[in-house]
């Protein structure tokens, strides 16, 4: 009816009658709402943004500017990039490092933490909430408490001298490092684990599978970006990871990427290379931010896992 | 799809393990296949965070001998055990330092800097973060530009960003450009606790927002919808529907925060350095003690650190009934809320938690 109307009607308006019957003129207070809402969003993004467009623009100016405070350098100079790949840094090795620390840290954990997440999700058994309360537990205690009786271990001073020397290895920090990251992956993995619907493997066993088959058949495929996404979490933790690094490893050969940045020294002088500084960061970052940019609904979902369905 | 594709291969290979499940293949015997898989993570958590626990506690009873040994004339080796002395040493006053709250126990400004910073920080991002959320829920387009934006500072690793903030807030750096101020932020001074509360609510405010964003999802629009027609004010919705809907979410979230910021160490060491009192926390005293192979107090100030992020776990859980595990399975849940939704908040908390880090 009411179309037909404006149908009608339409020779007779001006075009700013049109304009106004093609967006509908919402209630004053709707649209304060709407725009409150995109100034809010703005805000967000800029508050997250910013501060890294300032390591960004710091890493693109000349090394003898570090510390200049123009919002965009000119001139725009790679050279922060190249002296950070110069051989003195040694940053190119401490990549690799970190890439052999995470990947087997990742790998490590995923191993583990996909049995017991799934026996967590799905099998009901006595002893359970203790387990859960002490992967939780573990999760959360300040990773500092290991320091003390690792690093005598690891440097294999009394009473530990039957322990092998350990400092400058990448099991050092590996190892260790298992502590944050499995209780890490199990407890998301469990999060998944329980978000597909048990019938998938009650109708395999219904069809004669054992529970052990029907995991590895029916779930495991189906949980595949569940575990990719527990994948990155943990190796962006592990890659992150400073505190056991910084202790572990010190020789320059050995160190990981976060431990190398902290302790630039750069190619010039006693001042803070800024400009270098702000170039690693960005070469350790960007990686991280491209995997989760791409994967950034299922990462989002991973940590909010079962909160919205 | 999977599981017709999946039978056909599976049967012949476990047809007469298949049969004797076939009673109840979905609880016979789950208990022993439960253990059986979770052995190996049990295992490594007791080697790789148990034991190491366990020794220091054990070190925190001892001393590296140091010195010459008044008996052989040789330079001491190994340790002795000295009761609780690493413990009431803190009381002593031997190793007084001057921080934020005057002159006192290196011990006791760290513990004091790390409750204050914990504090500001938690609050600080737990009251963006929730705006944040609010934001994020009313949006009706660019919310995966806002997600994607939020990701940032959490894929950062915390070093880096704490050499970042470390530019920013240089003496003739861009903050005190922006702000037309002169203030030596990074010179260990009161300014130094704010740098590194900004830097930290920065890092983590927005895991907060996601987690009470996923929260607010699960509020049903009916429950606004009646509160509207009963001519609730937009405060009167949030302070009487939101905030008590969404509180078991936020709780988790603010325990995680909470006890991540009590183990601090990447931030004020990279942004103000080691050994700075105005902001040395409890975890970057220890390690400045482990490294300086002064093992026994390191390890009984990491105890002491430890026992404190229990005891603000075990109030939050008792008094604030934080729903940590939120296993259907495990506790009989009170609320009306769906069965498989529990495991969801904690899963996003302790994602944060580690993330974090």
């Amino acid at each position: 009816m009411s179309t037909t109307t404006a149908e009608v009607r339409e020779e007779h308006l001006s075009k700013e009658e049109l304009e106004k019957l093609a967006h509908p003129k919402r209630p004053l207070r709707q649209r304060v709402g709407v725009v409150m809402s995109y100034v809010g969003m703005a805000a967000i993004v800029l508050y997250c943004i910013i501060p890294f467009y300032w390591m960004i623009v710091s890493s693109l100016r000349l090394p003898g500017e570090g510390r200049s405070t123009e919002f965009i350098p000119s001139p725009v100079s790679l050279q922060n990039y190249q002296a950070v790949f110069s051989p003195v840094n040694n940053f190119g090795r401490s990549v690799i490092n970190s890439v052999i620390v995470a990947g087997a840290t990742t790998i490590l954990v995923l191993l583990f933490g996909i049995v017991g997440a799934y026996a967590l999700a799905r099998l009901k058994f006595t002893g359970k909430g203790g387990v859960l309360w002490l992967i939780m537990a573990c999760s959360m205690f300040p990773l500092v408490v290991l320091l003390p009786p690792l690093l005598k271990m690891f440097s294999s001073t009394e009473p530990f001298t039957w322990f092998p020397y350990w400092i400058n290895t990448y099991q050092s920090v590996i190892i260790p490092g298992l502590s944050f990251g499995l209780p890490l992956a199990v407890w998301n993995l469990t999060a998944f684990f329980k978000q597909l619907p048990v019938e998938l493997e009650q109708a395999a066993m219904v069809d004669g599978c054992t529970p052990g088959v029907a995991f590895r058949k029916v779930i495991l495929p189906l949980a595949a970006p569940g575990i990719f996404t527990t994948a990155i979490i943990v190796f962006i933790g592990a890659w992150n990871e400073f505190l056991l690094a910084l202790t572990f490893l010190q020789d320059k050969n050995m160190q990981t990427a976060t431990v190398a940045i902290s302790k630039f020294t750069g190619t010039t002088g006693f001042d803070t290379p800024y400009g270098s500084i702000m170039a690693a960061g960005v070469v350790v970052t960007v990686p991280l931010l491209v995997a989760v940019l791409i994967f950034q609904r299922r990462i989002v979902s991973g940590l909010t896992a079962g909160g919205v369905k | 799809m999977a599981t017709a594709t999946a039978e056909p291969r599976s049967l012949p290979a476990t047809e007469g393990d298949g049969h004797k499940h076939k009673k109840n293949a979905l609880s016979d015997g789950q208990g022993r296949l439960a253990w059986m898989l979770l052995a190996p993570t049990l295992i490594i958590i007791a080697v790789v965070a148990g034991i190491p626990v366990g020794l220091s506690i054990r070190e925190a009873f001892f001393q590296t001998n140091a010195g010459v040994d008044p008996t052989t004339g040789l330079i001491a080796a190994g340790e002795q055990f000295v009761g609780l002395q690493n413990f009431t040493a803190v009381f002593s006053g031997a190793n007084p330092v001057t921080g934020s709250y005057g002159t006192m126990d290196r011990f006791w400004n760290a513990f004091l800097n790390t409750t204050f910073l914990t504090i500001v920080c938690v609050i600080l991002e737990t009251i963006i973060g929730v705006a944040m959320a609010l934001i994020m829920a009313k949006a009706f387009r660019g919310r995966g530009l806002v997600r994607a934006g939020i990701l940032v500072p959490w894929a950062i690793p915390t070093i880096v960003s704490a050499l970042m903030w470390k530019l920013i807030f240089d003496e003739q750096g861009v903050m005190n450009r922006i702000l037309g101020t002169q203030i030596l932020w990074l010179a260990d001074s009161g300014a130094s606790f704010w740098a590194i509360v900004i830097a930290d609510t920065w890092k983590t405010a927005a895991f907060i927002g996601l987690l009470t964003l996923a929260g607010l999802g699960t509020i049903p629009a009916e429950v606004y919808e009646a509160a509207k027609v009963d001519g609730a004010s937009t405060w009167q919705q949030f302070v009487r529907i939101t905030l008590p809907m969404v509180k078991p979410t936020l709780i988790v979230a603010v325990l995680f925060r909470t006890l991540d910021t009590l183990r601090m160490f990447d931030l004020p060491y990279g942004m103000i350095g080691p050994g700075k009192y105005r902001v040395e926390t409890l975890s970057i005293f220890s390690y400045q003690e482990a490294t300086q192979t002064r093992y026994g107090p390191a390890a009984a100030y990491a105890i002491v650190l430890f026992v404190y992020v229990l005891l603000v776990a075990f109030l939050f859980v008792r008094i604030l009934g934080a729903d940590v595990i939120g296993d259907a399975d495990v506790k009989k849940k009170k609320k009306k809320k769906g069965d498989d939704e529990p495991a969801g908040p904690p899963a996003t908390a302790l994602e944060m938690a580690g993330g974090a880090h």
